[in-house]
């Protein structure tokens, strides 16, 4: 049986900037450096995050970047050290039992780390003699991942002059060299070409289907639709929303989403929008945008349009988003993914 | 402890040694060899330092080559490796308690600092020849004080390398290094302090005093030289000191 990823109310509060990307949440943060007796800022990168992965299963955190993805990423790979609450991988708590712990799991950190001094097959085999692979285990499992990463006619060069993608797909590579039960990808497919991240899907559901964990963190969508079996939402450092894709999108009031911008509307605007049949849901942006959820898309927009000029009001621009988890990010926290 | 995952660790130390050698041979020698040919060989010739000098500088010429080595060969890398390009991590990540990484940095460290002392003896006798007046008396005493300086040399980069900002490195060399060759008794012997009597106990805070001076104790022991039992007890001392240092800054290196 693989282990699974436990985490209870998990806390994580830096005392200094997080480093970027190694394992934090990642807070911009403007306030001047603290100097003497000034206490020091406190950076809550984690507020109680409780999350049950199944063992076996796809899991994906999904949220914009400082929401506290990496630094899950880092606590639950024995990298961060936890203010407060527990995680588990398998039976092992991770900070009281680390070497048991990194022999179970293997890590896809967010900037590429390989050891530049090696070449790419070194790489593979050096990471396997540190997990105590024989030589000829280590050979042949290295010679399967450059095939299988098509990375073969490269294998022999050192990793210094490898393009971003190719030192991504070496790094999933060197990942999964010694079999770990437990796979953690921190946002796998940032920078990849198209080709290449649809091969590193399918390497992704593959190395599932033999019945590893997966988790992996993302702030694209069409990625966590298209992989995860479960997702969690997280906005600074909480859980906002888990379930399936298919719930969560459910979950949005009707599902579509009209991100509508006037000259200038009112409330009374508002609340007449509100009436139209299909519309779930009214939200004022600001003076002059409102976000409308419904349970129908482009059929609203004549009948807006009809509603603004009949109230005088300009009508300057219509967004329509189909039912995603975009959609539902936005109705938890009123922020796009990508701001 | 996981044995296989240390000496895995130290082999790929080798063999990135092994792939720089001849890099790693011009960064460590060529200076302290051109030292040793102006002062042991045009200085002396030409009569503006005494014959004996060339004895006296072989020893503070090991030490300088073994620290600068073993600083290089342990700081550089981990300053490199924790801020920049995060090689460090697959082994952080690897089945074994993160203390061993760095106990096995400095292993690899010792070992080069060693090799490199060694190395060095043959090639400055042979640039010096003749007039140098080399005695070992007590091997296993050289071998000891060899290993200790080795080990100062490693430990010292261990505490450095996880100290230090990658962006201060220029200054590491300027503030640090080289003060301490300089103030380290390496090109001259400590008793040569004796008209600066301030000066002379200041420099017994610096470790390189007691390689130095170690290594002159046991390689030309007819020349004035500190007490063996100081030289050991302050290996010892600094040693440690900057074993615990250094792991101590590298757990807060590793874990944020």
């Amino acid at each position: 049986m693989v282990a699974g990823i436990r985490t209870r109310e998990l806390r994580k509060v830096y005392n200094s900037a997080p480093p970027v990307a190694a394992g934090t949440g990642g807070f911009s943060f403007g306030a001047p450096k603290a100097k003497g007796k000034q206490p020091r800022p406190e950076i809550v990168a984690l507020d109680g995050i409780s999350l049950d992965i199944l063992p076996g299963e796809i899991f994906c955190l999904l949220g914009p970047n400082g929401a506290g993805k990496s630094t899950t990423v880092g606590v639950l790979t024995t990298r961060v050290r936890p203010t407060g609450g527990q995680a588990f991988i398998g039976e092992y708590d991770v900070w009281q039992n680390q070497v048991a712990v990194k022999r179970l799991i293997g890590v896809v950190a967010q900037r590429p780390n390989l050891d530049f001094s090696l070449t790419a097959r070194e790489i593979l085999t050096f990471h396997g003699a540190y997990f105590g692979l024989s030589s000829q285990e280590r050979a042949k499992r290295a010679e399967a991942l450059l095939e299988r990463f098509k990375l073969t006619d490269r294998a022999d060069q050192m990793v210094r002059g490898f393009s971003g993608g190719m030192m991504q797909r070496l790094s999933i590579a060197r990942a999964m060299m010694h079999d770990p039960q437990v796979l953690f990808l921190d946002e796998p497919s940032a920078g990849l070409d198209p080709q290449t991240r649809l091969l590193l899907w399918e390497i992704v559901r593959e190395y599932n289907q033999s019945g590893n964990t997966i988790l992996l963190t993302t702030h694209n969508m069409e990625e966590a639709d298209a992989l995860c079996k479960r997702l969690a939402i997280i906005d600074h450092g909480r859980v906002i929303a888990l379930g399936t894709p298919q719930e969560l999108k459910s979950a949005v009031p009707g599902g579509y989403l009209l991100r509508l911008r006037f000259g200038v509307h009112s409330p009374d605007f508002l609340i007449r929008l509100q009436v139209l049949a299909g519309v779930r849901e009214v939200r004022a942006n600001d003076s002059n945008g409102a976000d409308l959820y419904a349970d129908r898309g482009g059929s609203l927009v004549a009948e807006v349009a009809a509603l603004a000029s009949g109230a005088g009001v300009e009508l300057c621009d219509v967004h329509i988003s189909e039912p995603s988890l975009e959609n539902l990010f936005l109705h938890h926290t009123g922020r796009s993914l990508r701001e | 402890m996981n044995w296989k995952a240390f000496l895995a660790m130290l082999a790929r130390d080798a063999h990135v040694a092994r792939r720089n050698f001849v890099a790693l041979l011009f960064q460590t020698f060529l200076q302290p060899l051109m030292f040793v040919f102006i002062f042991g060989r045009v200085m002396v010739g030409s009569g503006y330092m005494p014959p004996s000098y060339k004895s006296l500088l072989l020893p503070g010429i090991m030490a300088i080559c073994m620290v600068g080595t073993g600083i290089w060969a342990v700081a550089m890398p981990l300053i490199a490796e924790f801020q920049f390009t995060r090689e460090i991590e697959d082994r952080l990540l690897a089945p074994m308690e993160i203390s061993w990484l760095a106990i096995e940095k400095v292993v690899a460290g010792t070992l080069q600092a060693l090799a490199a002392g060694l190395m060095v003896i043959p090639a400055a006798w042979l640039l010096l020849r003749p007039g140098v007046d080399l005695h070992v008396p007590h091997p296993l005493l050289f071998a000891l004080v060899a290993i200790l300086v080795a080990l100062f040399s490693a430990t010292g980069g261990l505490a450095l390398g996880c100290s230090m900002q990658q962006t201060h490195i220029g200054l590491m060399f300027s503030l640090i290094v080289a003060p301490m060759i300089f103030f380290g008794c390496t090109y001259y012997p400590w008793s040569a302090l004796e008209k600066f009597p301030v000066l002379q106990k200041a420099v017994l805070v610096n470790p390189l005093v007691y390689a130095s001076e170690g290594l002159r104790a046991t390689m030309i022991p007819q020349f004035p030289h500190l007490p063996l039992l100081a030289v050991v007890v302050g290996l010892v001392f600094f040693n440690a000191l900057l074993l615990v240092t250094g792991l101590r800054n590298f757990h807060g290196k590793s874990v944020t």
